[in-house]
């Protein structure tokens, strides 16, 4: 339950609300990290939330990407190139990217939801000849408050990049409303397709529904589920969805496992 | 197994702190029963007995027996898992642990169902991935004496979670108190009990002693004032989450968490982060919490468990049912505080049995 300092070696605000750090050791090395785990981030002082790993920089840190939504995430988003933060981890199961050689790749991304999932889709990037087809889809609420604008820029010349917003401005010539709209406007064989999917419950739990009605196996369709967490390693008892202790047993967890907690509502 | 009679309790003190023990035991304090530093066997709540029901407990002088009552709303859970301490310090950018404090302490007249209660939460505290190593040093720092219930309370039902009333494993030594003439049959549980009884000014123990004894504990059994009926019961928590019964019981619950606080499995904690404003240096402190809080689950501004029915599900089906799957065994002991202790006097056992 003790942090290591570590030091902020960049920030960079991603929109109004949202910025996304590096993190290096004062000492040592970043320990290794799979994608889709999280850290405890500690804010001196203010408190500790989890935050997913969306990255490694160049220089080795840890990148992650914060939403002020609370006093730590406010406090965490403040934070200065230099200043020290703690963290604990990386904790929780990972996205099985191994799983889904050979077979069609959806990414589903709902707001912020994109940023547990880019180490996924920067595989993806890298090792493209080892997955079938692959598409991105993401929703946001709108143009402006889009992650990764650039990145997903770049991604769209390697994969079949879509994005529909909630809000529309006058620029947007793109889709609008949900997510589940553009599943239809992708390309993938339902019987032989992995899909990672990460943003609000509401918009996993429609993705996840629409993906099954067109024949993805519950089995491989992967979520990443958030709840309270104030310890990491399954001993605060805040995480827990049914059985599960969100933080050991997911956050990343398969369709088939969490659909029945999922639907019962305040579990 | 070493066993002997003793006829007085002050040798066994005083052997316990020549090994640097403090010994704790029950002791009357406040009107309840609470676990408190003994001086002597004379501090023991002797004479005294209390009546328990759902939402009540009264302590009453009546009878010889030293330990003729039952559980009381202190449980062990303090000893392992205090109900805060400070995790780390930090100055400069550095957090520094803080040191456990672990001090040897012999806890006297532990109940079966208390016993019961560490062995669970030794699978939720040492069992898993991320051991906690403060509860595992002062776990090893007990020395621990049951005494085998004489009496079960108004909502005991550890016969049924099959947890007592006779305590069979986890102590060093065990007694049960005989009347006529009084006396106490000791067992040992541990080498170091043995070794600690052998020591102890006793007499051998007879026939006659242990067959009262085994009539202590077939009489406390048929003495439970609650009974459970564990037989599908955690498939069937699961199966019956959406039921009304839910919210019928949340319109008696008042969320206080008196149940999750008295409870000596109830495990959960958080997290308090905060800044010494006379040094600038920032700590960690580690506080038990309640499922039954609203801040429990708070989520992006707002909670999970927003109504009370669901907050009361998830204690009810976590202590039945999911506690199976995550560790293995039932979450609950049938000590029955938690009944005793409601203020509005849900009975757990009757919930269950509506939940049928």
């Amino acid at each position: 339950m003790i942090p290591a300092p570590y030091r902020v070696r960049s920030r960079r605000p991603d929109r109004a609300d949202t910025v996304t750090l590096t993190l290096e050791p004062v000492e040592g090395t970043c320990p290794p990290f799979l994608p889709g785990q999280f850290t405890m981030l500690y804010a001196p002082g203010v408190g500790e939330i989890p935050i997913s790993i969306s990255g490694r920089a160049r220089s080795g840190g840890y990148v992650q990407t914060i939403r002020a939504v609370g006093a730590v995430s406010r406090a965490l988003c403040r934070m200065r190139r230099g200043d020290i933060v703690g963290v604990r981890g990386p904790f929780g199961t990972s996205w099985d990217l191994a799983a889904a050689h050979g077979l069609d790749v959806v990414v589903a991304a709902g707001g912020l939801g994109l940023a547990p999932l880019r180490p996924v889709i920067r595989e993806l990037e890298a090792h493209g000849v080892r997955y079938g087809r692959i598409s991105l889809i993401a929703g946001t609420r709108t143009p402006a408050t889009l992650m990764y604008p650039r990145e997903l820029a770049r991604w769209g010349r390697d994969f079949d990049v879509q994005v529909t917003v909630d809000h529309p401005d006058r620029a947007w010539k793109g889709p609008t409303g949900l997510i589940t709209k553009l599943v239809g406007r992708i390309v993938f064989e339902p019987r032989r397709t992995y899909a990672f999917v990460c943003g609000p419950e509401v918009m996993m739990r429609a993705t996840a529904e629409e993906l099954l009605r067109r024949g993805v196996p519950a089995e491989r369709i992967a979520l990443s589920l958030e709840r309270n967490m104030k310890c990491g390693i399954g001993r605060c008892g805040h995480c827990q969805l049914g059985p599960l202790f969100t933080c050991l047993d997911g956050p990343v967890l398969t369709y088939d496992r969490v659909s029945a907690l999922m639907e019962v509502k305040q579990l | 197994m070493e066993q002997a009679v003793l006829t007085s309790l002050d040798p066994l003190i005083g052997a316990l702190r020549e090994h640097g023990y403090a010994v704790v035991g029950p002791t009357v304090r406040d009107g309840v029963i609470r676990f408190c530093e003994l001086g002597s066997a004379a501090d023991l709540p002797a004479g005294w007995t209390d009546e328990q029901a759902p939402g009540a407990y009264r302590l009453r002088e009546g009878g010889e027996p030293v330990f003729g009552f039952a559980a009381s709303p202190d449980s062990v859970k303090r000893f392992t898992h205090p109900p805060r301490s400070t995790l780390f310090r930090m100055r400069d950018g550095v957090p520094e642990a803080v040191p456990v404090e672990a001090p040897k302490v012999a806890l006297l007249g532990v109940r079966a169902c208390d016993l019961a209660g560490l062995a669970v939460q030794d699978r939720v505290f040492l069992g898993g991935r991320y051991p906690d190593e403060a509860y595992r040093a002062r776990r090893a720092a007990l020395f621990l004496i049951a005494v085998n219930c004489a009496v079960p309370g108004g909502t005991c039902f550890c016969a049924s979670m099959n947890t007592g009333p006779r305590a069979t494993s986890g102590f060093d030594l065990a007694l049960t108190e005989l009347t006529g003439p009084h006396r106490f049959l000791a067992e040992s549980g541990s080498e170091r009990g043995a070794t600690l009884l052998e020591a102890l000014p006793s007499r051998p123990a007879t026939d006659a002693d242990r067959q009262a004894a085994r009539q202590v504990s077939e009489t406390a059994e048929q003495r439970m004032g609650r009974h459970v009926e564990l037989d599908g019961v955690k498939e069937r928590l699961t199966e019956r989450r959406e039921s009304p019964v839910w919210n019928e019981i949340a319109s008696r619950c008042l969320t206080c968490a008196n149940c999750t606080m008295v409870c000596p499995t109830c495990f959960c904690a958080t997290i308090e982060d905060g800044t010494d404003l006379a040094d600038g240096s920032a700590s960690r402190a580690e506080r038990w919490d309640s499922c039954f809080t609203l801040e429990f689950t708070e989520l992006g501004g707002a909670p999970v468990r927003s109504s009370g029915a669901a907050r009361y599900r998830q204690w009810l089906t976590h202590k039945f049912s999911t506690w199976v799957d995550q560790f293995g065994t039932y979450g609950c002991v049938g000590c029955g505080r938690c009944i005793t202790w409601c203020p509005t006097g849900i009975d757990i056992t009757e919930e269950l049995e509506r939940l049928r």
